[in-house]
């Protein structure tokens, strides 16, 4: 067993366990801190396979502002225990079933049509160079140009959308 | 060496987890934490083959999920807050109409 393997092998046990632990947790905030913890695990992952600028943008893009807008959404509303539905009793169960279900065939697929030969080689110190963030940068503005502009006008349009629905319904009164 | 298919089935079972979540848990800020869970399992099976490939380009669709995740959040959130300030509830099961 090499040490690449361990690594995965632990890391991968905290992904999921903290992945639970957000499904579980009774209180919203725990659930935030949980899937920060997953989060930054997912970072882990991205240095191991080689991309540390995906990396770094998970750590600050999700682990940083995505979860501090959630943790102040949260504090905002109340952390408050829903109490549990009576709408469809069954409901639990039957998700559960499904969700394994699904898991089941999924890994049944990856396995089945399982790339023996294709592994991720373990990065080495040539892909934490300035030249490795070069190439990607340069295919991201030659190739994905276009791509890149539409994000860019996404973004302020949520941004703007944002704004015009938390904004207070003082406007409809007035008109 | 890891083969990519562990990190293929690892992406999957992350994804499941964020399937279950959005079914079961009653709390629209769970349901969202839940896609966000479910974007990462996604974008780690596009690291990963993009690894194997030894191309950027997974890793760039990778940064654009991440951009996409942020806007997604920041309209989505904003929606919580404006059905809570209407209905004075979250309960996911008391939101079924579209009248505010």
């Amino acid at each position: 067993m090499s040490a690449d393997l361990i690594v995965f092998l632990v890391l991968s046990l905290v992904a999921i366990a903290s992945a639970l632990g957000m499904l579980f947790s009774r209180n919203s905030v725990y659930a935030a801190l949980f899937l920060v913890l997953n989060f930054v695990t997912v970072g882990v992952f991205y240095l191991l396979l080689g991309a540390p600028f995906i990396a770094m943008s998970q750590i600050t893009v999700y682990a940083g502002a995505i979860m501090v807008l959630f943790l102040f959404v949260i504090m905002l509303l109340g952390t408050d225990e829903l109490a549990p539905s009576k709408a469809l009793p069954a409901q639990k169960w039957l998700a559960g079933l499904l969700a394994f279900i699904l898991a089941v065939e999924s890994i049944y697929l990856v396995f089945s049509r399982a790339q023996i030969n294709a592994s991720v080689t373990s990065p080495d110190a040539s892909l934490n160079t300035m030249d490795s963030l070069r190439k990607m940068a340069l295919e991201l503005f030659n190739l994905y140009l276009l791509p890149f502009e539409v994000t860019s006008v996404l973004l302020l349009v949520a941004m703007v959308g944002a704004i015009v629905l938390s904004k207070p319904e003082k406007a409809e009164q007035a008109s | 060496m890891i083969p990519v298919d562990y990190y293929i089935a690892l992406s999957a079972i992350l994804f499941v987890i964020g399937t279950l979540g959005v079914l079961i848990r009653r709390n629209p800020l769970i349901i969202f934490m839940s896609i966000e869970l479910m974007l990462n399992a996604a974008n780690l099976a596009f690291v990963a083959f993009a690894s194997v490939h030894e191309s950027f380009s997974g890793q760039i669709f990778a940064f654009f999920v991440i951009a996409v995740a942020a806007a997604e959040v920041a309209v989505g959130l904003a929606l919580i807050v404006q059905i809570f300030r209407t209905k004075k509830s979250i309960n996911i099961d008391e939101l079924n109409s579209l009248k505010g």
